[in-house]
């Protein structure tokens, strides 16, 4: 029980399949409780449809087929039965390119809130302030909520879509490499940002980038085509990679 | 000049006289409407009725006729054609049923404009009873302007990056909460162009009022939905061909045509406008 409860996500023997392509090939892996763990891994190898497995993305793709469970709050949420929307509530994510809604700065952050039904304007002022805070953005947007979020750079961009996300207080928070589109001030922002953040939310990591990987994360997952080659606390795997092919992905053998 | 360099400045020339040609069209007509048209246009002549068997007067019933019957079949049609826009690219997937839908929207674009007149009169002025009326014209005027409507409808929906419904549906936000509250804002300037051009074409049509509605002459303004009305297309014609002293009314048949013109004009400025204000700074 008590170990149960450290997992925040338990992934079961997860198969994935697009079209007759078998893309995952039963992956375990559990997430543990307000932990960054980073998803590693060469271009292809499925870290992006696992990520996108865990919120029900894949419901609008009709080609796509998963088997398997994942547990979350008790239940398999692969199961048609539970609602997509109510896993999204507690599932957030932020995609590889930033993709604000074509609203201002503070709508964007009010809009989960929003269509989740809270209507006291004092309450949502309070938690858009909040979330723009926790991601770093507040100071440079404080004074001008009301402009477009288009305007605003493509760094300033990804950490309003993580505010955004934040808003609605979910516990896992998905990140589909979200510096990639970014400079590296950009990213050493977003990266502080994340890893203030782990105190409240179990956050889960794409990136190709194994530096950043080393940087923040707790636990690092390495996945090979559709497997889970490797998956331990981060130090260890970086120092000491119990498979070979671990230790070539992080030497730059391939990938 | 060796010879690809000879292939390739005869391509270049042709192409640059194709385009002569269809301009001086364009001009010829132009300049030949508003020679003979603008100075026939004068406030007593957008605001009189026409007088003595329309030798003398204005053409207003004309372009109140026009105007109503327009904005009236804007109104069925766009609600109509932008909800079965939306359906076909939200929610409709793949099925027997979209393939139906897509191929009856393609062939309805098709459909010659006369043939909706007869329809309209089949349908609306008999089956339902309507009489030859504003209304009627105006249900057979929406009709032939849905496919258009919906064509350029979910061309703007397709328009709108798949990335910013997963961020709304990554919300939690419903599909059709995604829907009204992403993708339609979205889309509106393209589903607003969509119409006025819709409307622009629908205003200039003479085969689907001509049973459905449309008078010769009247000598008040409609005054219910199911009154006839006169209008510009219609109007023009009868001034060109069908009068007895076709000489005489000439002037007023080219202030007609160009008050015709202007119209649409206007419409299409409108669009433009509506397009530049709506557009994002930036888009995705």
């Amino acid at each position: 029980m008590a170990m149960e409860e450290q997992h925040c996500l338990q992934i079961e023997k997860l198969h994935v399949y697009a079209g007759a392509k078998h893309i995952l090939k039963g992956i375990s892996l559990n997430l543990p409780r307000h932990q960054i763990i980073a998803l590693i891994g060469p271009s292809g190898c499925g870290k992006t449809m696992l990520l996108r497995s865990i919120n029900r993305m894949h419901d609008l793709d009709p080609n796509i087929r998963l088997q398997g469970s994942i547990l979350f709050k008790g239940r398999n949420i692969l199961d048609p039965r539970v609602d997509p929307v109510w896993i999204r509530r507690h599932i957030g994510m932020v995609f590889q390119k930033p993709n604000p809604f074509a609203k201002s700065i503070f709508e964007n952050v009010a809009y989960g809130l929003k269509i989740n039904g809270l209507k006291d304007k004092a309450r949502i002022r309070a938690i858009v302030e909040e979330s723009l805070r926790r991601s770093y953005l507040w100071e440079e947007v404080k004074d001008e909520l009301d402009k477009s979020a288009l305007e605003l750079s493509g760094g300033q961009q990804q950490r309003l879509c993580l505010a955004r996300a934040i808003a609605v207080s979910p516990e896992v928070i998905l990140l589909d490499e979200p510096c990639s589109a970014l400079d590296p001030i950009s990213t050493a922002k977003v990266e502080e940002t994340l890893l203030s953040l782990r105190q409240m939310f179990t956050i889960l990591i794409v990136t190709h980038n194994l530096q950043q990987a080393r940087r923040i994360s707790d636990y690092t997952a390495f996945l090979y085509l559709g497997e889970l080659v490797e998956y331990g606390p981060t130090a260890q795997m970086f120092e000491q990679p119990q498979q070979e092919l671990t230790y070539n992905y992080l030497h730059g053998r391939f990938g | 000049m060796n010879l690809r360099t000879f292939w390739m400045r005869l391509g270049l020339a042709s192409l640059v006289v194709c385009t002569l040609i269809v301009v001086a069209f364009m001009a010829a007509l132009l300049f030949d409407l508003s020679w003979q048209g603008i100075p026939v246009l004068s406030w007593e002549f957008l605001t009189e009725f026409p007088q003595k068997g329309m030798t003398e007067g204005g053409i207003w019933p004309a372009i109140f006729g026009t105007t109503a019957v327009t904005l009236l079949a804007t109104l069925l049609a766009a609600p109509l054609g932008v909800a079965c826009a939306v359906w076909l690219e939200e929610y409709a997937g793949e099925g027997w049923l979209t393939q139906l839908t897509r191929a009856a929207v393609r062939n309805l674009a098709g459909v010659p404009s006369i043939v909706y007149g007869l329809f309209g009169l089949a349908l609306f002025v008999q089956g339902m009873r309507m009489g030859a009326s504003v209304l009627a014209s105006a249900c057979t005027l929406a009709l032939l302007t849905l496919p258009a409507v919906i064509a350029t409808t979910q061309e703007a929906l397709r328009q709108v990056p798949r990335s910013l419904r997963e961020g709304a549906l990554a919300l939690g936000a419903t599909r059709w909460e995604t829907t009204y509250s992403i993708v339609l804002p979205a889309a509106l300037p393209g589903i607003l162009t969509g119409v006025i051009l819709a409307l622009s074409r629908a205003a200039g049509e003479t085969a689907p009022i001509l049973f459905t509605g449309v008078a010769f002459y009247t000598r008040y303004l409609p005054a219910s939905l199911f009154d006839e009305f006169m209008a510009l297309p219609y109007h023009l014609y009868i001034l060109a061909t069908q009068h007895h002293e076709p000489e005489a009314v000439r002037p007023i048949a080219y202030g007609t045509a160009i008050t015709l013109l202007l119209l649409v004009f206007l419409l299409n400025l409108g669009a433009f406008i509506l397009r530049a204000q709506y557009h994002p700074k930036k888009r995705l």
